[in-house]
């Protein structure tokens, strides 16, 4: 048995009377891809941004990585990665500045710093692009760095909020390998998304409709569960 | 559509309102130092002008420089001894009009608006008594700028703008960017504690709007000739003040503003403007119709321009302005009590 990462126990976020979350449990093992699905306004990004100490629950109880998110929000919020719906790097800055800067807010020591940016230059084949500005990139690359300036500082969980909007099909699966490559590393990915296809690449779903969650399984048992063919029908008989 | 239709028209009211440089109910000093019928009826035509109302009636010992200072009389009117008598004997007596020119504009508009008022009186007293030759010479001095340079009163006021848009503008506008493009999220979600974003977005501004000050104060005095009567110290301290409060504005508005257009747009329209209609650097608060008057009280550039023309011009030290510095700081507490609690609405 894995060791649970995120431990959700009947989570309620309301915004006034607008209850955007409603009771939610689950919970998510270390080093697995964990998709998170839902319509829009389904509630996904406001569970999201309890789970990164971005935001207060209104009841219930949160784990993540070990911490809880109401007494120990500082230590939740050293231990994840998070990427932003909008692109999250500095577009003004260089790659190299922004990995300095996130290095800096993380307490990473310049000498750590230079042997990881080698490393992640090199894995994303952009050496060259060292000293571009983020502006000038192609919005596939800006991505990917993102993501990788999202785990530069080895988390134990990492969030993403709809990483993929924009871009080719062909770039997305690019993307995708970035995250596999994550997930064997032992870092736990939690990732919210729109398609489908990428659904299927999850090691286990969650489905929300109407601030709850109303399926959670493997691709596989969920398919099997709704008699559907793909994960595309298994959304639209959940979310109607 | 409020503010396309709703704009025109405010401004159009600001501006006729408040550019008005005519002067009505300025408070004036009386030193009548002979107290006779002559200086009696001087002293009433120019009250019932409409133009003065009576600040203070001094007496002799009375400091004028004290009467400046405490920045509500903008003239004295000064009798010599034995006004009436001196006239008759030898058909001229002096009248000396003292006017605060640290703001020149009203200094010379007061000042020839007594003049007129006094000669007028002369005429008319001749009219029935033709045999008299008399003639009232009235002395114009102006005190704090005899030259009635106006780089004195735009000096502060500049610095004030300058200063009101360094900070506030671009603090508001910096941070608001930060949460358009969803960096401020990632900051958020990172160790650093909201007060450390806060600090760092803002120290920056603090320390180039505190150049902004100095050199504004450095060409003033080296190339305007404005003098620094009073403490450099005092003054640089008050400037200090007058940045902090400026960039807790420029939060304040930052939380309230989605995005850079509209944290530029509030910036403009309730910090430029202002500033420049209302603050009392351009066009005399004493002017402005009451409503206008009460909302100038809520311009922290107002305090921050008597402050520093206090301190250069009439050479005051913290006693003279310890009002206006109090409410500076009381203004930089509630716009950061205030960003607070909008910043911890917007996380919940």
């Amino acid at each position: 048995m894995k060791e649970k990462v995120i431990e959700v126990r009947n989570l309620v976020k309301k915004f006034g009377s607008f209850v955007a979350n409603d009771h939610l449990n689950f919970d998510v093992y270390q080093g697995e891809i964990f998709g998170f699905l839902g319509a829009n306004g389904a509630g996904k990004t406001t569970a999201m941004k309890i789970l990164c100490g971005l935001s207060a629950p209104t009841s219930g109880e949160v784990k993540v990585g070990g911490f809880d998110i109401y007494t120990e929000t500082e230590k939740v919020k050293r231990n994840i990665g998070y990427m932003s719906q909008k692109f999250s790097l500095y577009e003004d800055m260089t790659i190299a500045e922004n990995i300095r800067f996130f290095s800096g807010i993380y307490g990473i020591s310049p000498k750590e710093r230079k042997a990881k940016q080698e490393i992640l230059l090199k894995n994303l084949d952009i050496e060259s692009s060292k000293d571009s500005l983020i502006r000038s990139l192609p919005l596939g690359w800006k991505q990917k760095l993102a993501f990788s300036v999202a785990i530069f500082h080895d988390p134990k969980i990492v969030f993403l909020d709809e990483p993929t909007g924009g871009v080719d099909p062909i770039t997305r699966r690019k993307f995708w390998d970035l995250i596999y490559e994550t997930a064997d590393r032992g870092i736990t990915v939690f990732v919210t998304t729109h398609y489908m296809d990428e659904a299927e690449y999850c090691n286990r779903v969650s489905i929300m409709n109407d601030g709850r969650i109303e399926a959670l399984d493997t691709p596989e048992n969920l398919k099997k569960q709704y008699g559907a063919k793909n994960m595309d029908e298994v959304f639209l008989k959940i979310a109607r | 559509m409020i503010i396309i239709f709703g704009l025109p028209v405010i401004q159009l009211l600001l501006f006729g309102k408040v550019i008005n440089t005519d002067i009505q109910n300025s408070k004036i000093a009386i030193f009548d130092q002979s107290h006779d019928n002559t200086t009696r009826k001087i002293t009433s035509k120019l009250l019932s002008s409409g133009y003065f109302v009576l600040g203070q009636e001094m007496q002799p010992g009375d400091d004028v420089e004290d009467v400046f200072r405490k920045g509500q009389v903008k003239m004295v009117v000064t009798f010599g001894p034995e006004f009436e008598h001196k006239l008759e004997r030898d058909g001229n007596a002096d009248v000396q009009l003292l006017a605060d020119a640290s703001d020149p504009n009203t200094a010379r508009i007061l000042t020839s608006y007594a003049s007129g008022i006094i000669s007028d009186y002369v005429k008319k007293e001749k009219m029935q008594n033709l045999q008299l030759p008399n003639q009232i010479n009235t002395e114009v001095r102006m005190l704090y700028n005899e030259g009635l340079k106006s780089v004195y009163m735009f000096v502060p006021g500049i610095m004030a703008m300058i200063l009101m848009l360094i900070s506030a503008m671009m603090t508001s506008i910096s941070i608001s960017r930060e949460k358009e493009l969803g960096t401020m999220e990632v900051l958020l979600a990172s160790p650093l504690k909201p007060i450390q974003i806060v600090l760092g977005k803002v120290t920056p501004y603090l320390l180039l709007s505190f150049i902004n000050a100095l050199t504004i104060i450095l060409i003033g005095v080296f190339f305007f000739g404005v003098p620094i009567k009073g403490s450099f110290i005092l003054l640089m301290a008050e400037s200090f003040l007058f940045i902090l409060m400026a960039l807790s504005l420029g939060i304040l508005i930052s939380t309230i503003a989605p995005n850079q257009m509209v944290a530029m747009f509030i910036s403009v329209l309730a910090l430029m403007l202002p500033t420049i209609l209302l603050s009392g650097f351009m066009f005399p608060i004493e002017n402005m119709p009451l409503p206008l008057r009460i909302l100038s009280h809520a311009m922290p550039p107002r305090w921050f321009i008597v402050i520093i023309k206090n301190i250069m011009l009439k050479g005051t030290g913290i006693m003279f302005v310890w009002k206006e510095t109090l409410i500076l700081m009381l203004m930089t507490f509630t716009f950061i009590a205030l960003s607070i609690k909008n910043f911890k609405i917007r996380l919940e």
